[in-house]
């Protein structure tokens, strides 16, 4: 076991194992730190910056960053929580989510960030990109316009050889993450599942299958996101 | 001093919104007694008879006449509010944003596989019907809006207390359940 040390979130005094990613130590000391693109469990790439945090006056992405002793933490200020929500905002306008025709609404964390941060508005224009819905696979359909690129998908999903079953495929403006030509006809039912479970937002969902739950028992209808951290 | 007036309109809406006004039961009473209503579907007045305190816009706009209605409204209410997904962001209706507008004609009433009817395979191209835009604009890409209520449709508690807010000047409760994109 590696040392315990202390660290402080906004003036909080904090204590983890050293070398803990500071997303994760916050979280054990019931912090919550808002996250879309880290997943437990697997490298973290720290693609989608909503996490971002300072330290030492600099801007890190907390699910990249290991926490070390006497490290001080700012997250939960005015500047850095209008930074996250720029994040979500962009994010909103960059693709095409039409809530309420969407079967992940109710159960995603990108929405659920907008309810967490009070979006009314995005701040930026609506840029309406045409993108496409990929439904060849048997089992999932593939929704360009909902996905954020955060590739947790290409990490989570992989055959028994440790392949990823998603892609990226393009470049620049018309990057994509697909279904791999290849390894994705390995998808089963059971992977299908595990894929929509680790995609945060409704880019990957299983057929036949959309709406199981209704409004009101869907997982942020009645608490926000983070709930289950906050002490 | 004289109760606040308010105005509302549907442009390219579903009516769902100006429903879930509806939705706040028995205080519309206690609204009625806080508000006069102008220009409204509520009480059918078709055009401003008075300047207006607020205007309660549903809907994004689609066509030529959503564009007129909701200059108008900009210009006889002093604080506009875009009420709902359609509004705020153009809704469903903006799933055809990134579809040639031809396109999207000719799937209406020539192609689409429930046209039977249309033999002679006219399109609608009459003097009285409002021109089709190029894509649906939330409103504030056209006039200024002052606050936003998302939702599909806005939560009626949501309506209530944003209403109330602003017309007495209170601070605005929201509480988490009322704010959804749904
Ligand atoms: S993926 Fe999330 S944000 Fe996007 S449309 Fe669906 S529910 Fe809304
Ligand atoms: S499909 Fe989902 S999990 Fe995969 S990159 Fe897109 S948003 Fe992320
Ligand atoms: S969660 Fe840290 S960068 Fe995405």
């Amino acid at each position: 076991m590696s040392e315990l040390i202390k660290f402080k979130i906004d003036g909080t005094e904090c204590m983890a194992e050293s070398g803990t990613y500071i997303v994760e130590a916050a979280r054990q000391n019931g912090i919550y730190i808002p996250t879309l693109c880290n997943m437990p469990g697997v490298k973290p790439k720290g693609a989608c910056r909503i996490c971002t945090v300072r330290i030492n006056g600099r801007l890190m992405t907390s699910c990249t960053t290991p926490v070390t002793m006497g490290m001080e933490i700012e997250s939960n200020t005015e500047q850095i929580n209008e930074l996250r929500k720029s994040i979500v905002e962009l994010l909103f306008v960059s693709g095409n989510h039409f809530c309420p025709a969407c079967e992940k609404s109710g159960n995603c964390e990108l929405q659920a960030l907008g309810y967490y941060y009070q979006m009314m508005v995005p701040r930026f224009p609506y840029d309406f990109p045409q993108k496409g819905v990929d439904a060849s696979s048997p089992y999932i359909i593939k929704d360009q316009n909902r996905c954020i690129m955060c590739k947790r998908c290409i990490k989570a999903i992989r055959d028994d050889q440790g392949r990823p079953l998603f892609a990226f495929r393009n470049r620049g403006n018309h990057l994509e993450v697909v279904l791999d030509e290849d390894l994705g006809k390995q998808m089963t039912p059971e992977l299908a599942e595990a894929a929509m479970n680790a995609c945060p937002v409704g880019s990957i969902l299983v057929k036949e299958k959309g709406f199981v739950q209704p409004i009101g028992q869907r997982k942020f209808d009645h608490k926000p996101i983070g709930s289950d951290v906050a002490v | 001093m004289s109760k606040p007036v308010i105005a509302t309109t549907s442009l390219a809406g579903c009516f769902g919104c100006h429903m879930s006004i509806l939705d706040i039961d028995e205080r519309i009473l206690q609204l009625i007694e806080l508000v006069e209503f102008n220009k409204s579907p509520v009480d059918d007045i078709k055009t401003f008879t008075k300047p207006v305190d607020i205007g309660i816009i549903e809907g994004g706009c689609c066509n030529s006449e959503n564009v007129e209605v909701l200059r108008s409204f900009r210009k006889n209410c002093k604080i506009l509010i875009s009420l709902g997904e359609c509004a705020i962001m153009g809704g469903l209706p903006a799933m055809r944003n990134g579809i040639p507008v031809e396109e999207c004609i000719e799937e209406a009433y020539l192609n689409g596989p429930t046209v039977q009817l249309n033999k002679e395979r006219i399109l609608p191209n009459d003097d009285e019907l409002p021109m089709l835009l190029d894509r649906v604009y939330p409103c504030h890409e056209i006039v200024k809006i002052d606050y936003f209520l998302p939702g599909c449709p806005p939560r009626a508690d949501l309506i209530w207390e944003a209403l109330v807010a602003l017309i007495t000047g209170n601070p605005l409760k929201l509480p988490y359940e009322v704010v959804k994109f749904d």
